[in-house]
């Protein structure tokens, strides 16, 4: 079986707790860091390992981390995006909630290999025990001298900060963030300037996902080598994959990177209830575009989900079966891009809230003749139209609907009615 | 600690008390239950900020309410895993049990009922969040079993009902 790493503690009864994971070897990577490496050695080691991101995109840690300019006489920020917005997305808060010390070794790691001071964690505020959980956590390695003034008797200072979203799935998108933290509407910035210049009131900022950050204290204790050895040599280490919708073990797994989908749905997750088949999968979190049963080979990375047309995403599986429309599934998907576009672009709000409307019609056994060709022309009107990448997660998701599971929409206009009903 | 004082602790964390705005949204919806005209102006005084600030946040972020809600806030998540495994059949039920629509609340103030967005619990799907706890793995015999037991601690006959435990990670 698989070694799990990160989620080695997530199991225990007190795997919050700091004497749990200091059982575990948990802040050795810290104080070995401290102890024997600079910080431009860290961020070569993250480099090496080819530890991409986490959040989404997928992009290299270490090389984002080497965006920060060295001379430069503003504090520089490290900000821990946890607002995991991502319907079928979970994996964050698991470790936030039963790990969560996983978490501030690696802010703290991270944040000395980039010479920051201070750590802002944002996490969404529906999620109250992680909060709870995370800010014990803080109390614990604060008075343990893993955090705070000279950490572990270095001259190191570093503290971590919660910063609790109110709900809007926009603050997933980094510049929403900042601004967010900043006090504002989160609404997405234009790059460049990126945020490794200037984020965060202006300054040199890093921002990083939960699980990325919890990959690296591993990668310090265990080398780049270990990490690279796992999984395709462009997506390496462990990873995190949230299994959930229509199948019998949902849950979060963690396997190597490049897992075949069909192993991860067939034999992890236990496939479909009985009687039911596989029609088709999402990903990576709704933004990914589905795949149909007949694609599930695929294997479960960066690079060979973006070969054929989907991607990684978030590793947010949402398992559909045999029983379900597929129109359905496609409005709600749009609706909910419809509920959490910031306005700040009329592509995205406009044309989501007619792409809503019309998906609803067809549903509703109303579609007429010409609304498949309507949504292709809106999804071209949105797709690469939009400030940030919300707008085309919605195009992406009903496009891949349109392209693989069009006979459904046909059916559903030619016959008024949804025939799933 | 008084409201302020939570207040001005987070403001320390700082270095702009702009950013200081939410969080303590957040402390007056707790201790208010909803952020009226007043108190969102009492936030901007306290924290020294334009009230146009406070406003703009107030009414772009889902979890602040500046309409009341009845004591037991229903939030079930309807988006895609809880759909597909079955979210409508309990909203209808839903509403058909306390005599309300999406939005509303209940007469004598006790619920109110709202789909929400996804609650990043999909792995207990269908899921219901109500005040800081999250009830997963809902069915109709679940939900009766709740809100019976809401109404037994607005009664002060019960504490308040132990949260759904997520299942253990996969292996």
């Amino acid at each position: 079986m698989f070694e799990r790493v990160l989620l080695k503690n997530v199991d225990l009864p007190d795997g919050h707790l700091l004497r749990t994971y200091a059982a575990g070897g948990g802040y050795e990577a810290l104080a070995k860091v401290l102890r024997e490496h600079t910080p431009d050695e860290v961020v070569e080691l993250v480099k090496q390992s080819n530890l991409r991101g986490r959040g989404g995109a997928g992009f290299p840690t270490g090389m984002k981390w080497s965006f920060v300019p060295k001379q430069s006489d503003k504090l520089k920020y490290l900000c821990c995006n946890a607002d995991e917005g991502e319907p079928g997305t979970f994996k964050d808060r698991i470790i936030m909630e039963r790990d969560p010390h996983q978490l501030i070794e690696g802010l703290a790691v991270s944040g000395y290999a980039i010479g920051a001071e201070t750590a802002y964690v944002y996490i969404r505020g529906e999620y109250v025990t992680a909060i709870r959980r995370l800010e014990q956590a803080i109390a614990e390695a604060r008075d343990a001298g893993y955090l705070g003034r000279g950490v572990l008797g270095s001259d190191f200072n570093f503290d971590v900060h919660i910063h609790c979203g109110a709900g809007a799935y926009i603050c997933g998108e980094e510049t929403a963030m900042l601004e967010s933290l900043e006090g504002r509407r989160a609404q997405p910035r234009l790059k460049p300037p990126f945020p490794a210049v200037a984020g965060l009131y202006a300054s040199p900022t890093v921002i990083n996902n939960v699980e990325t950050l919890a990959c690296v204290p591993h990668i310090v204790t265990r080398g780049a080598d270990w990490f690279r050895g796992i999984g395709p040599d462009k997506s390496p280490g462990p990873k995190l994959y949230c299994v959930s919708g229509q199948v019998r073990r949902p849950g979060l797994y963690e396997l190597p990177m490049g897992i075949a989908l069909r192993e991860l749905v067939e034999e992890h997750a236990g496939g479909t209830l009985p009687g039911r088949k596989v029609k088709a999968v999402i990903p990576g979190g709704v933004s990914a575009p589905v795949i149909p049963e007949v694609g599930l080979e695929v294997g479960m990375d960066f690079d060979s989900l973006a070969a054929v047309g989907s991607m990684l995403g978030s590793a947010g599986v949402i398992v559909v079966d045999d029983t379900t429309c597929m129109v359905k599934v496609a409005t709600r998907i749009v609706e909910f891009f419809h509920h959490e576009s910031c306005g700040k672009c009329t592509p995205c709000r406009e044309g989501l809230n007619w792409a809503v409307k019309v998906l609803r019609r067809i549903e509703a056994g109303e579609g007429t003749a010409g609304d498949l060709e309507q949504l292709d022309m809106l999804c071209n009107g949105i797709f690469g139209n939009t400030f940030c990448a919300l707008g085309d997660g919605a195009a992406m998701g009903l496009r891949a609907a349109l392209k693989h599971f069009r006979d459904e929409f046909v059916a559903h206009i030619e016959e008024r009615r949804c025939p799933f009903h | 600690m008084t409201m302020r004082e939570d207040i001005e602790a987070v403001a320390a964390r700082y270095p702009s008390r702009r950013s200081a705005i939410m969080p303590a949204l957040l402390i007056a919806q707790r201790e208010y239950g909803h952020l009226p005209g007043p108190v969102l102006e009492e936030v901007a005084d306290i924290l020294g900020v334009e009230r146009i600030w406070v406003y703009e946040l107030a009414t772009f972020y889902t979890l602040f309410h500046t309409e009341p809600v009845g004591l037991f806030h229903l939030q079930l998540c309807d988006n895609v895993s809880c759909m597909l495994c079955g979210a409508e059949a309990l909203l209808e039920y839903l509403e058909a049990a306390l005599g309300i629509g999406k939005g509303e609340t209940t007469p004598d103030g006790l619920f109110t009922l709202d789909t929400v967005e996804c609650l990043g619990a999909c792995e207990m799907a269908p899921v219901m969040q109500v005040g800081d706890d999250y009830h997963g793995n809902l069915d109709v015999a679940r939900l009766k079993a709740l809100l019976k037991d809401f109404r037994a601690m607005a009664a002060g006959q019960a504490a308040n009902p132990a949260p759904a435990s997520a299942r253990p990670a996969g292996e």
